[in-house]
Order: structure tokens, then C-alpha cells, then sequence
């Protein structure tokens, strides 16, 4: 499903975030990304939707290789990974509801159907009965729950979260990670990037840790 | 298809929305364009009327021929005969000396004067219509001058050509005037476009990250640059409208002293969608080049 062989990502000035990665993820895993920051952890959470291209090496994504992809086949390719950015990343110029139909705008679902489909995410992170609120007015809980419903709301088979638990207090934590367990479950290979290590411990889930751009033994 | 075209219309509301919900900004912009438009727009106007003044007046131009004050009878009988026989003369017209005077007799401010005068100063004449250009006019003009008896010979086509060649003076003003207030409209759109592009900055970014084509994320903005040179498109011709009112308040009074009906009138159907059609594809390429120019600059980090 993903697979990484000789990776390396160096920017100009010569640094190198990632080198010499190779490890590959099968459907229906879920695995953890840990390091310290500046380990690479984002790094490699950017290479798999084509945010950056590596500077050698192979990425595949479902049998796709992604330093070689046309820029035109990259919108394709992100439909069919959710994505939980570290800045969340919502829009505050709408309502909860619509940023959860930002995803179903062009896919071509009618929009009773992708207003089914939206309040289905809603319900599935308990956001229900706030899909009329502006998300500025949500916790920050609340803010990231949203985010995992605009993630899945395109039922995609790949979920990538950048430090989902970061700014939370430990009980929404341990929510935000039921859901992502409960997801992995129907069998969406989940990959999370954090540094949370009593998250890890409670789920005991693959890891791949991450160590100046390497991985660590 | 379907897919297609609903987007289209989604996008396309969305952006009628977005222009209601800024209004202000909205008004400038579509005066500003309109009022760019409306420049060469009235100046148009203005010489197809012209240009329609010029086109009731006789096309073929007509040519005075003034007789020798002893032509006699058989001498004009003569010239008549012989008037015939020229190519370029369409019609002819005998005005006798008599006649002549009896018709300065009736303009008012002359009456007195040609009372006072003890013979008839005028001489006998024919008015002849022509046909032919400016060049076949000046043949024209030697054949009739060599022929007996005739003392004068007046062209008044000159005239015709001077207002002809103002209108086509004209003409060129409008159409450099109007290139360049369409740059402007373009400049304007391309400036609103990416200010527009700059609000949505975050939109865009999201999009872009969630899985949005490039020609999704494009659309609407090729949408407001096409609505917003189309409701410019109305704000100039609704501008130049109200102008042909004031003026024609002024106009008919001038006119009414010359004895004339003569009015501004409006551009047909055909013309006012012909602009409105002009003012949309400019829209739309202020936003291709805004759009073209500024979105590729936001790519996800």
C-alpha cells in the first residue's frame, strides 16, 4: 500500500530531513511515526500526498510512484488519502457543516447525497449537533475532531494525521485516538506522526521511529 | 456532462453570492469598468448618429451649372439636349433666372434687397444629379465646363468628402480610445482577481491539499471576471443611456431652430449584446491572466 525504498529529502542549503528510508506499510495497518521534532516526521507525512517530492529514491502509494507523478494527477491521488494537518487547517468563513463538504465539492456527489455523506462524518466524531457553528467557536477538541470528519468524510483508504493529540488535554487525546483506532478497524490503514508516548504505549501499535532522518533500531 | 455543467452552476452562484455579499466593493469595481467602457461607447454613439445624418443627405452629390447671362432660349434647349447624352448625369433640373428670384423673393432677410433691384441679376441654371466617385466627379466637372454657354460650374460634393473624412477622423479616435480603456478593464479585472485570490488564500491552500483539480479551483474565478465585465458591460451602456437623455433635451431645441427632427438615438439590440459580449470576454481575461499569474504561487507547504 505504501512503500518507501532509499528515500531521501534534502532542501536547498543542504539539509537533509530524510535519507537512506526504507520501510513499507500494508492495508489495514496502523502505525506510528515518532521522533523528536526535526526527526522528519512531517517530512514523510508530506511525501505520501505529493506535499513534497523526494530527492531520490522511490515513494509508492498504492502502487503509484510519487516522485514521478504528473502535477495533474496529484488532486486523484489526495481523494483517496484523508489528511490531519498539525495547523488543522479549517476554514473560519463557514460553518462547521460546510467545511466538512469542502471535500465533496469536486467529486461529483449531488449535493443531497454529499450532504448525507457530510453529516455522516458529523455524527461519526460527534459534531452533530454543532454543524451550524463556525468552528472558531469549537475547542480545540472539538477543532480537531472536526478536522478527522473533513479527513474521512471521501471514505478514503489512507489516513494521515501530523500531531493529532499535540495541543490537547489528555481525555479529548485519548478520543482523538479511539476514533482513529475505530477507523483502522474498518480497515483504513491509519499512520499517525507524534510524540506522544502514552499514546503509544495504550494502543501498542507498530512504530517507526524516526531518528535525524533515519530510522532508528 | 452533467458533472460538468453542475459545477459550472454551483460555482457560478457561488460567485454571485460572494459579489452580494461584498457590495461596495462590488459597485466600484463595476462603475469603474463602466464608466471605462462608457467613454468609447458614448464617442461611438455619437458618430453613428453623425454618420446617420450624413447618409440621409443625397449620396450622389449635385452639381450646380450656371449659364452665360446671353443664353438664349435654343442655346438652353440646346445644353439640355446635349446634358442628356453625358454618362455620369443621372436627372437634371431647369431653374430659370425667374424662378430663382422668386425663390430669394420668400427668404425674408433678401426680400427688401431684390425689391430694390431694377433687373434680374441671376442667371438661368441646371441642377444635376451625378453619379459616380470623387474621381469620375472631377471628369465630370471639364466636360461640363467646355461646354457652350455654360459660365459656371459648382461641385458641392467638397464638403461631403471634409464630413466623410472627419467621421473616418473620428472613427480611429474612438477605436485607439476604446484599446485602451480595454487594457484598462483587463488591468482592473487582473487586480481584483488577485485580490480576490489573496482573500481565499487559505480556500485555495485547503483545496489544493484535499484534492481539488486546478481547473476546479479556477473556476470561479473565471466567473467573476466574466460577471464582473458583463455588469460593467450594462454599467456602460446604462451610463451612455442617461447621457443621450441629457443631451437630447439640448438637442432638440438646436434642432427645432434648423427646422430639423433630428435625435440621439440608442444603439439596436444586436450592438448592446455585441458589447456586452466584448466586455465579458475582457473580463475573462483579466481573470485568466490574474489567475494564471497568481494561483500556481500557492502550493501547499
Amino acid at each position: 500500500m505504501i512503500s518507501f525504498s532509499q528515500v531521501r529529502k534534502s532542501y536547498r542549503g543542504g539539509y537533509e530531513a530524510l535519507c537512506e528510508l526504507s520501510f513499507s506499510i500494508d492495508t489495514g495497518e496502523l502505525v506510528f511515526i515518532t521522533g523528536r521534532s526535526g526527526a522528519g516526521k512531517s517530512t514523510l507525512l508530506k511525501l505520501i500526498p505529493a506535499i513534497e517530492r523526494p530527492t531520490s529514491g522511490t515513494v509508492l502509494v498504492n502502487g503509484q510512484n510519487i516522485g514521478s507523478m504528473r502535477r495533474a494527477a496529484i488532486p486523484y491521488l489526495r481523494r483517496n488519502l484523508g489528511l490531519i494537518f498539525q495547523d488543522q487547517k479549517l476554514l473560519y468563513d463557514r460553518s462547521v457543516f460546510d467545511n466538512v463538504m469542502l471535500p465533496l465539492a469536486f467529486t461529483g456527489h449531488a449535493h443531497k447525497d454529499a450532504a448525507r455523506r457530510a453529516r455522516a462524518a458529523l455524527d461519526k466524531v460527534g459534531l452533530l449537533a454543532r454543524e451550524k457553528a463556525n468552528p472558531i467557536t469549537l475547542s480545540g477538541g472539538e477543532q480537531q475532531r472536526l478536522c478527522i470528519a473533513r479527513a474521512v468524510v471521501n471514505r478514503p483508504s489512507i489516513l494521515l494525521a501530523d500531531e493529532p493529540t499535540a495541543s490537547l488535554d489528555s481525555a479529548s487525546a485519548a478520543e482523538v485516538v479511539e476514533m482513529f483506532r475505530s477507523f483502522n478497524q474498518v480497515g483504513v490503514t491509519v499512520l499517525i506522526a507524534t510524540h506522544d508516548d502514552a499514546l503509544i504505549q495504550r494502543l501498542n501499535p507498530r512504530v517507526l521511529a524516526l531518528n535525524q532522518g533515519r530510522l532508528a533500531s | 456532462m452533467n458533472n460538468w455543467l453542475r459545477h459550472h452552476w454551483q460555482s457560478f452562484g457561488l460567485t454571485l453570492r460572494r459579489l452580494a455579499r461584498n457590495p461596495v466593493a462590488t459597485l466600484l469595481n463595476v462603475t469603474v469598468i463602466g464608466v471605462a467602457l462608457a467613454l468609447p461607447l458614448g464617442g461611438y454613439m455619437l458618430l453613428q448618429n453623425l454618420g446617420r445624418v450624413a447618409g440621409q443627405l443625397p449620396g450622389n452629390p449635385h452639381v450646380s451649372l450656371f449659364l452665360a447671362r446671353d443664353a438664349g432660349k435654343n442655346d438652353i434647349a440646346a445644353l439640355e439636349a446635349s446634358l442628356k447624352q453625358i454618362p455620369g448625369v443621372r436627372a437634371l433640373r431647369f431653374i430659370s433666372r425667374e424662378q430663382a428670384l422668386e425663390g430669394l423673393k420668400r427668404s425674408e432677410n433678401l426680400s427688401d434687397v431684390i425689391a430694390a433691384l431694377q433687373t434680374n441679376p441671376l442667371p438661368d441654371a441646371f441642377v444635376l444629379e451625378t453619379v459616380g466617385g470623387v474621381a469620375e466627379m472631377e471628369k465630370l466637372e471639364g466636360q461640363l465646363r467646355a461646354l457652350p454657354k455654360v459660365a459656371h460650374v459648382q461641385l458641392d460634393s467638397a464638403w461631403v468628402q471634409r464630413l466623410d473624412a472627419l467621421l473616418k477622423l473620428g472613427r480611429t479616435a474612438v477605436l485607439i480610445l476604446a484599446t485602451l480603456l480595454a487594457c484598462g478593464l483587463v488591468a482592473v479585472t487582473f487586480n481584483t482577481i488577485r485580490l480576490q485570490i489573496l482573500t481565499q488564500k487559505d480556500e485555495i491552500e485547503v483545496s489544493k491539499l484535499i484534492g481539488a483539480t486546478d481547473a476546479f479551483i479556477r473556476r470561479p474565478f473565471f466567473h467573476l471576471g466574466l460577471v464582473q465585465g458583463v455588469l460593467g458591460g450594462v454599467a456602460a451602456l446604462g451610463i451612455v443611456y442617461v447621457c443621450m437623455h441629457i443631451l437630447n433635451r439640448s438637442i432638440l431645441g438646436l434642432a427645432q431652430l434648423y427646422g430639423s427632427d433630428f435625435r440621439l438615438s440608442f444603439f439596436d439590440l444586436p450592438d448592446c449584446l455585441a458589447l456586452l459580449t466584448f466586455a465579458a470576454v475582457l473580463g475573462w481575461l483579466g481573470a485568466y491572466m490574474s489567475v494564471s499569474r497568481h494561483l500556481a504561487g500557492i502550493e501547499p507547504r
